[in-house]
């Protein structure tokens, strides 16, 4: 975080509405900085709400919601929080957009509410919300903590949609609920068929995905944990 | 910066009363739809329990609710299995609104019990099957379902169950259809007439096709599983006087057309 605040605090009085420096908070997160496979942050839900596509971006696009939202609200009031309790009030924030999510969810799309049950609830103690809230929002301007929750959250989601698509791939046999499997043996002939495999809709099916995935991201970029 | 005791109370007292404004505002607004969601989910689960899944999979809201007013009749009977027509204040009752989980609360003997028929289209005496809701607990909150029996009143045609707070992967498969498919054909009664009831079994991945009062277990799920043959258990002997009525009643029409 301390390159952020540097990089701040040189800041021209106008800056361009997607400057080089602004392109950063969305694209970091996306791979160099990403919560799930660099921050390892967020591997709850990741693992949990992962076995089909569908309530995966309903979940991807809750926590969007739920992140830039918070670091907006708290990016505002950041003049104005006390010191002493700032912790409490993120998590109010966080609690009451959540309880929003779920309530909306719960009016227009039941069966969602039902399937994402606890999930959402969860997004509260979903350390991204809480971590971009205090390493950024509480530090910069609404604008930039925006651009900054999107990115983050969008580095969350991509990598649970990933997840999500080899799960439902290999598990199911199918991509958003499309039979895939079904349709391709119907190809090659009719009394073909692929076998789906049971261990990629259990929890563990998630941890084997996410570890080659991360996997493959440090083999790329080259990272190394210290 | 360190701010006044004064300056943080106010500040907590502000903030608090503008977030509670504004999730009671919600949930004022989006209450009559959610009511209206919940409506049409039981619905569902009461017709999942007698058709195809995939067939009420393809229906529209609006289908999934005319279908439910041409073919389900609903009546709500005592223990005894006589029928009760008005609460206890006086008004007529309907099986839709009687909230199962708050009549779990009395004791057995106090509670009213919804009966669902699935009928013939436009014909309520052509019965094909009866749906019963059952209800119990699982391993971390409610869990509830809807059991139909075919007319013999022993043979199971289905089953939905849901559940408020299982374990997601384990407890929870018990909304899965696979689960739920196992229980079909099973049957409620042993030979001698009394209820034995159909019990997941401990362990999962063996055959139990042979045996109508014994359906797959759930592995990593034993309590959830515990929690559902209990419940069905215990709802199907409260249910025992008005399906024993159903099939006296069901014999001397017989014997009338006869």
């Amino acid at each position: 975080m301390s390159t952020e605040t540097t990089v701040a605090e040189l800041k021209k009085p106008a800056e361009a509405l997607l400057s080089k420096r602004r392109k950063k908070l969305i694209s970091d997160p996306l791979v160099d900085d990403n919560p799930i496979t660099i921050q390892v942050l967020g591997i709850c839900s990741a693992l949990a709400v992962t076995t089909q596509l569908q309530p995966t971006l309903v979940m991807a696009i809750s926590v969007i919601f739920v992140i830039v939202m918070a670091n907006l609200t708290i990016s505002l009031l950041r003049n104005t929080i006390p010191t002493r309790v700032r912790i409490i009030v993120q998590l109010a924030v966080v609690a009451t957009l959540v309880t929003l999510v779920s309530e909306f969810l719960k009016a227009f799309a039941f069966d969602m509410y039902k399937e994402l049950s606890v999930f959402v609830g969860l997004i509260i103690t979903n350390c991204i919300v809480m971590g971009r809230l205090e390493a950024f929002a509480l530090g910069n301007k609404p604008y930039d903590s925006i651009l900054d929750g999107f990115g983050s959250a969008l580095g969350y989601s991509w990598i649970i949609l990933a997840v999500a698509f080899f799960r439902e791939l290999l598990g199911s046999g199918s991509v958003f609920g499309v039979p895939v499997y079904d349709t391709l043996a119907g190809f090659i002939s009719d009394d073909f068929s692929f076998a789906t495999n049971g261990l990629m809709v259990s929890p563990v099916g998630a941890f084997i995905i996410l570890g080659l995935i991360i996997w493959v991201q440090r083999t790329k970029t080259g990272y190394v944990e210290h | 910066m360190q701010q006044s005791n004064a300056y943080i109370i106010t500040f907590s007292i502000i903030l608090t009363v503008v977030l509670g404004l504004l999730l009671s505002g919600t949930s004022q607004v989006l209450g009559p739809l959610q009511r209206k969601a919940e409506e049409l989910d039981t619905k569902k689960q009461i017709l999942g329990a007698v058709i195809d899944a995939d067939q009420l999979k393809a229906m529209k809201p609006e289908e999934v609710l005319s279908y439910y007013e041409n073919r389900i009749s609903s009546k709500v009977v005592d223990v005894n299995g006589n029928i009760l027509e008005k609460d206890a204040d006086g008004n007529p009752l309907v099986a839709e609104k009687v909230n199962v989980g708050k009549n779990y609360k009395m004791s057995a003997d106090k509670r009213m019990y919804p009966v669902f028929i699935f009928h013939a289209e436009g014909n309520p005496d052509e019965v094909e099957s009866y749906v019963l809701p059952v209800y119990g607990a699982g391993l971390w909150d409610e869990i509830w379902g809807y059991v139909a029996l075919q007319t013999d009143l022993n043979t199971i045609e289905g089953v939905t169950f849901s559940h408020k707070g299982e374990t997601p992967g384990l407890g929870a498969r018990i909304t899965s259809l696979a689960v739920q498919q196992r229980y079909q054909g099973k049957e409620i009664f042993d030979g001698s007439g009394k209820i034995q009831s159909v019990v997941m079994q401990k362990g999962e991945g063996k055959d139990y096709s042979s045996d109508p009062h014994k359906v797959d277990g759930l592995s990593g799920a034993t309590i959830t599983a515990n929690g559902v043959n209990d419940m069905i258990k215990n709802y199907l002997q409260h249910y025992s006087a008005f399906l024993e009525k159903q099939k006296s009643s069901e014999k001397s029409e017989m014997a009338s057309i006869n």
